[in-house]
C-alpha cells in the first residue's frame, strides 16, 4: 500500500531530484575545497536541510567563529520559511505522526511542490506529501555525498553549476504563473524585491521585502478577495 | 574552527531553522481556526514569495560591470522559453543550467 503511494509521489519530484542533486553537488565540492571532511557536508544536509542557508553556512564556517552571527544569519535567510508554514497550517492539519518531519523538511522545493501537486484519485494524501518530502531530502543528501566525495577525489570546473536553484526557482515561478488568472501576487513579489534590492542592497533587502510583500498584500486583500468573488 | 566550534555552529544553523519551519504551527495549533486574514496570506503568498525567491538569485548580478548581467538573463530566457515550449522540467532545469554553466566557463 505505501509502495504505491510512493510510486504515486515519485514522478513529481523528479525536477526537484535534477536541481537538488545538481545544489548538493555544488554545496559538496564547496564545502570541501574550503577544506573541510564531507562528513560536515553530510551532516548539514541531514540535519539543516535548507539550499540557501547551507551555501550561507559555508561562508560562516570559513569565518570566525561566532554563535550569534551564525543564529542571526540563519534567521534572515530563513524567515521566509515561516511563510511557508503558514500557508501549510491547513494541508498539514491530516499529517498527524508524520508532522513533526514535515514542518522539518519543509525546505523551498518541497513547500512549492506541495504547493502545487495534488495526489491522484485514491491516494493517502498525508503519505503521498511525506514521501514527496522525504525524496526531496534523499536528493539533497545523495547531491551532497557525491559533491563532497567526489570534490575530495577530483577536480573539475564547477563554475556556475549553482545556476541550477535559479532554473529551478523560475520554472516553479512559470508554473505558478500558469496555474491562475490572478498574477498581482507573482507581481508584487517580483516588483517589491527588485525595488527593495536596489534601495536596500543584498545584505538586507530579503528582510525588508518580506515585510514590503507583507504590507501590500495586506493593503490589497479586499481588492483579491473581490476579484476572485468575480471569477 | 575547531571541530567542536564548526558543530556548534551547525547545531545553532539547524536549531534556528527548525524554529523558522515549526514556528506558524506553535503560534496555530490545530484546534485554533486559523483566522481568514491568515488563511488569506496563506493562499496569495506562495506567489509573490516565488516572485521574491527568483529575484534572490540575482541578488549577486551586477549590471554595471563585465558581462552585464547576460550569461543570467540568456540562460534564464531559455529557461522560460523552454518551459513553456515542453513543459519538460529535466529539459529546462538541466538545460539550463549546462547551458550556463558553458556561458560563463567559455564564452564570457
Amino acid at each position: 500500500m505505501k509502495r504505491k503511494i510512493w510510486k504515486a509521489a515519485v514522478p513529481y519530484t523528479i525536477p526537484v531530484c535534477m536541481g537538488y542533486i545538481f545544489l548538493g553537488i555544488a554545496f559538496g565540492v564547496l564545502m570541501v575545497s574550503r577544506g573541510f571532511h564531507p562528513g560536515w557536508a553530510i551532516l548539514m544536509s541531514v540535519c539543516v536541510f535548507a539550499g540557501s542557508m547551507q551555501f550561507v553556512a559555508v561562508d560562516l564556517l570559513s569565518g570566525p567563529f561566532s554563535l550569534l552571527t551564525a543564529g542571526l544569519m540563519t534567521l534572515m535567510v530563513n524567515a521566509r520559511h515561516i511563510f511557508y508554514g503558514l500557508s501549510m497550517l491547513d494541508r498539514f492539519k491530516i499529517c498527524g505522526k508524520l508532522k513533526p518531519y514535515m514542518m522539518f523538511s519543509l525546505s523551498d522545493e518541497t513547500y512549492s511542490l506541495l504547493c502545487s501537486t495534488e495526489p491522484p484519485e485514491g491516494i493517502d494524501k498525508k503519505w503521498f506529501m511525506f514521501f514527496i518530502a522525504v525524496m526531496d531530502q534523499l536528493y539533497w543528501i545523495a547531491g551532497t555525498a557525491i559533491g563532497s566525495l567526489a570534490g575530495s577525489l577530483i577536480t573539475f570546473d564547477s563554475t556556475g553549476i549553482d545556476f541550477a536553484m535559479t532554473a529551478l526557482f523560475i520554472v516553479i515561478f512559470v508554473e505558478q504563473w500558469e496555474s491562475t488568472k490572478n498574477h498581482i501576487p507573482a507581481l508584487l513579489g517580483l516588483a517589491v524585491t527588485v525595488v527593495c534590492l536596489l534601495i536596500f542592497g543584498s545584505e538586507w533587502f530579503v528582510i525588508a521585502s518580506m515585510a514590503g510583500i507583507f504590507v501590500t498584500l495586506s493593503l490589497l486583500r479586499r481588492h483579491m478577495v473581490k476579484k476572485e468573488a468575480v471569477q | 574552527m575547531t571541530n567542536l566550534q564548526i558543530f556548534l555552529t551547525v547545531a545553532v544553523i539547524t536549531g534556528v531553522t527548525i524554529l523558522t519551519r515549526v514556528l506558524p504551527f506553535l503560534v496555530f495549533p490545530e484546534n485554533k481556526e486559523t483566522p481568514e486574514f491568515v488563511a488569506y496570506l496563506g493562499k496569495v503568498l506562495p506567489f509573490s514569495i516565488m516572485g521574491m525567491l527568483v529575484v534572490y538569485c540575482f541578488k549577486s548580478v551586477s549590471l554595471s560591470a563585465w558581462p552585464y548581467g547576460f550569461p543570467e538573463l540568456i540562460a534564464s530566457v531559455s529557461v522560460v522559453l523552454v518551459h513553456k515550449w515542453k513543459h519538460n522540467l529535466l529539459l529546462s532545469i538541466g538545460g539550463g543550467t549546462v547551458l550556463y554553466m558553458i556561458l560563463v566557463q567559455v564564452v564570457f
